[in-house]
């Protein structure tokens, strides 16, 4: 293969040089057990307090407001789940609102508490991908333990009003939990601004490796321990430090915020381009709106072809993607989150993200806008669907 | 998701695809909300399939699927064709993931319904040589079920 361009930095990263050359000699010589009592040991705890130091830097919290976890869907479980259970058992509140459109992370661990008993509010969203404060501000009831609104959505990019919505928790008194897995890295977050309580974050998103993850816990805020055990991080979650991940998560989370602004507008620049020219195929849509969208999303849906076969065909070109239909999450139903900003299920099916990283390049661009028009042609002239199209719907009436 | 080496050969280069203008025996199944449509083209002559096309919404397997039951049925006589089996065509592929089984069903029933149709434009009724299609896709998802259909 001639080229190879990964377009998925959504759904992974590669680790940095840096982060790995970090992470070694804490995989070989530095690798004591944080909690013990010798130099070795000490050496591994004083590790992990620089990289919690990092991570607090970054988020603008304190480094006592940081844990490690072993991934963002920890995080997420732990934020909602640890509230919840807490909140119902002194205070007998036993509502949670979240959004239609979260993670399954979210939204999986909603409806476990659902068959516990509590009572979950869905907030719809609008057709571009957004969060209207003043819904969830009405979803709020004086037995609502805990809100849940990711920072950015992680198949449509779109970046949520999460001041306002911290806000409006603040105001009412209420935890504001922000799954903020694909924003961090991406743009500035600062938690205490932002008005958040608890945010998860991810390693593997920014660069670190798969395996570590971490949340901020605002200083005063105690949430039931959803990994009961040794002393580790200050009692609240138990097992022995992922030490060479948190290291290296360190380095990562340090790294992304390096000249940020630099890299958001190349990117930036680069996802103009790359969704004009998409555009540019006959029946597309770009699902999600323009103005607040992370700048390493793009979303396009083609009329008459199923998004599976697309991958599966650029891959064979050497373009690695995803897609929002049935066929990537094991079900019949496509994304949850395209049918959530309205999308027909057809439409839904033939989705596709692309995801570019610090290192893509107008390169990478030019070839996958040569690439993806033959593939979307090639389906479709297999796809009945679209052979039985006529003139209105392959001009993209319907999208 | 992983493919057999068979699956992607035929995806990659899909055997039969297109339509056949003049033919006498067409069956479509499956529906775009569960992101599968099959449409089988036959050319029948004397009892033998003489030529089949496939044009398919799909995934790969559904692609894959499609172009190797073409495969089996063409040079065929019909009850050869009604006696294909998606069993047959996940074997012939050496082997389905679980969740892409529904796949192979409904390349099996889209070849059913394409010779039912010819029975019916002789007319014949399909149902006694056919039986009863099923085209409700959920009845042929096969996660997490033991029917007899989905087994390798």
């Amino acid at each position: 293969m001639d080229r190879y361009v990964y377009l998925d930095n959504s759904a992974t990263t590669k680790i940095s040089d840096r982060v790995f050359q970090a992470m070694v000699p804490y995989l070989t010589e530095h690798y004591g057990n944080p909690s013990s009592i010798y130099a070795m040991g000490r050496e591994a705890a004083q590790a992990i307090e620089d990289a919690r130091k990092k991570v607090a830097g970054a988020l603008n919290a304190q480094p006592n407001e940081i844990y490690f976890t072993g991934c963002g869907s920890e995080s997420d479980n732990w934020a909602i789940k640890g509230a919840a259970r807490r909140l119902a058992r002194t205070q007998g509140k036993k509502h949670i609102v979240t959004s239609v459109f979260e993670h399954h992370a979210v939204l999986h661990t909603c409806q476990a508490l659902e068959r516990d008993g509590f009572e979950v509010t869905y907030v719809p969203v609008d057709k571009l991908g957004y969060i209207n404060p003043a819904d969830v501000e009405k979803a709020i009831r004086p037995d609502t333990a805990i809100v849940s609104i990711m920072y950015a959505n992680n198949e449509i990019g779109t970046i949520q009003p999460i001041r306002e919505i911290g806000a409006i928790c603040k105001a009412k008194k209420v935890l504001f939990h922000t799954d903020a897995v694909q924003a961090v890295g991406n743009l500035p977050i600062d938690v205490k601004a932002d008005n958040i309580d608890l945010l998860s974050l991810s390693g593997h998103k920014i660069h670190a490796p798969k395996g570590v993850g971490a949340m901020y816990i605002r200083r005063g805020i105690i949430l039931d321990n959803f990994m009961d055990g040794g002393g580790q991080e200050s009692g609240k979650r138990a097992g022995t430090e992922n030490l060479a991940s948190i290291v290296g998560l360190g380095v990562a989370i340090e790294e992304v915020y390096e000249n940020l602004e630099e890299k958001v507008a190349k990117m930036t620049r680069l996802r103009n381009r790359l969704i004009e020219g998409l555009l540019k195929i006959p029946c597309t849509r770009l699902n999600g709106g323009t103005e607040n969208r992370l700048c390493t999303n793009v979303n396009i849906s083609f009329g008459g072809i199923e998004g599976e076969g697309l991958l599966l065909l650029l891959d064979l070109n050497g373009i690695a993607a995803s897609s929002g239909s049935a066929c990537t999450s094991g079900s019949l139903d496509p994304s949850h989150v395209l049918l959530s900003i309205g999308l027909e299920h057809g439409i839904a099916h033939g989705s596709l993200r692309l995801s570019l990283g610090s290192d893509t390049t107008d390169e990478d661009i030019d070839y996958t806008l040569e690439t993806v028009p033959k593939v979307v042609e090639r389906l479709r002239a297999m796809s009945p669907v679209w052979q039985e199209w006529g003139e209105d719907e392959r001009a993209g009436k319907n999208l | 998701m992983l493919y057999s080496a068979k699956v992607m050969e035929h995806f990659a280069n899909p055997h039969n695809v297109g339509e056949i203008p003049d033919a006498n025996g067409v069956g479509e199944v499956g529906n775009q909300k569960c992101g599968d449509i099959m449409k089988i083209f036959l050319k029948i002559n004397n009892g033998i399939i003489e030529d089949v096309k496939f044009q398919t919404f799909g995934c790969g397997a559904a692609i894959a699927t499609s172009s190797m039951a073409t495969d089996l049925i063409k040079g065929k006589p019909l009850e050869d064709a009604l006696q294909l089996t998606n069993k047959a065509v996940v074997e012939a592929l050496d082997g389905l993931p679980a969740v892409k089984l529904h796949c192979s069903v409904l390349a099996e029933q889209a070849v059913k319904a394409a010779v039912a149709d010819y029975y019916r434009r002789q007319g014949i009724d399909p149902t006694p040589i056919v039986g009863n299609l099923e085209e409700d896709c959920h009845e042929c998802s096969c996660e997490g079920t033991e029917d007899a259909h989905c087994s390798h």
